[in-house]
């Protein structure tokens, strides 16, 4: 069966989370330019694979289910990406307009 | 019995990969409206209030450990302690939607509803009035699903607690709360990029 985290671990988390969750507002008011964005996006990014990670215990499943989970993000980044490539490198052209 | 939880548990997550493609769709539209009318933005984010935000996404964290600990407790066989963590877990969650409501209450008396007639009015900015209409209706759409998403959830929590209270898991049966948790931190994640996405960027206000 699959070994069951301790409170102390789940307690962690939560703080860790609850932490970052105040960072990310305080540091929004703070004008980096276009770091904001990226600022916020990789601290949404750590809370993200924390909860995966230990609240839903994704450690502790099986290969096959840790390969499914991947592959929703894999697809996710497929469609982001492409997209947004997409999009940018529309400026780059000669002319080039967004629409 | 650990066959039939790990086929449980993929299911659960192949839903979770058409949710994470449901969401990932109105994210990609979302990113793309954005970079094209970053001023028109930078204009509708003064509307959404930060702090909200903030202590919504602090309900929601506190919600999801509650909900970790509840499939703890019941993997242990704690009945009472399970009951209790799912009534904790309802109450966070309805404390979000409470909190959602006050919000969008503060939109329509302040006519930042697009959509409806009588209730959109963006004179304060006329040169962005109507890309600002675009971008509250994703605000709306992306917030509302969410929302609705969480009724779900709460739902889903109270069908748990009932059949807690009738005794139905124990210690070598508890897939049903280990699979509805998944379901509720999926949520939660989703709120944890909506965030910083639709109430922290652009809200520059140089308090330092």
């Amino acid at each position: 069966m699959h070994s069951i985290p301790s409170v102390r671990t789940y307690f962690l988390i939560w703080i860790t989370l609850t932490v970052m969750t105040f960072v990310t507002y305080l540091v929004a008011q703070i004008d980096l330019g276009g770091w904001n964005i990226v600022v916020a996006l990789l601290i949404a990014f750590f809370k993200m694979m924390l909860v995966i990670l230990f609240f839903m215990n994704a450690k502790a499943e099986s290969p096959l289910t840790k390969l499914f989970a991947g592959a929703g993000f894999f697809w996710l980044i497929l469609l982001l990406g492409q997209v947004l490539i997409d999009y940018i490198s529309r400026t780059w052209m000669p002319e080039g307009k967004m629409w | 019995m650990e066959q039939q939880f790990e086929s449980a548990t993929l299911g659960m997550w192949v839903f979770l990969l058409t949710e994470i493609m449901f969401f990932g769709g109105m994210f990609c539209a979302y990113t793309v409206y954005r970079s094209s009318y970053p001023e028109a933005f930078a204009s509708t984010s003064q509307h959404m209030d930060p702090l909200w935000g903030a202590v919504n996404t602090a309900v929601l964290i506190v919600s999801s450990l509650s909900m970790a600990l509840a499939v703890r407790a019941a993997r242990l066989g704690q009945q009472k302690a399970l009951q209790i963590l799912l009534l904790v877990t309802i109450f966070f969650g309805l404390c979000f939607l409470g909190v959602k409501a006050i919000e969008y209450h503060q939109h329509w008396v302040e006519n930042k509803v697009p959509l409806i007639g009588g209730h959109w009015d963006y004179s304060e900015e006329p040169q962005f009035a109507r890309q600002a209409q675009i971008l509250f209706c994703f605000y709306f759409f992306m917030t509302g699903f969410h929302a609705i998403h969480m009724v779900v959830g709460v739902g889903i929590m109270l069908t748990i607690f009932a059949m807690a209270r009738k005794g139905v898991f124990s210690s070598s049966y508890f897939t049903p709360v280990e699979i509805s948790g998944l379901y509720w931190h999926f949520v939660d994640i989703v709120w944890i990029f909506l965030f910083p996405l639709l109430y922290l960027i652009g809200h520059t206000k140089k308090i330092f």
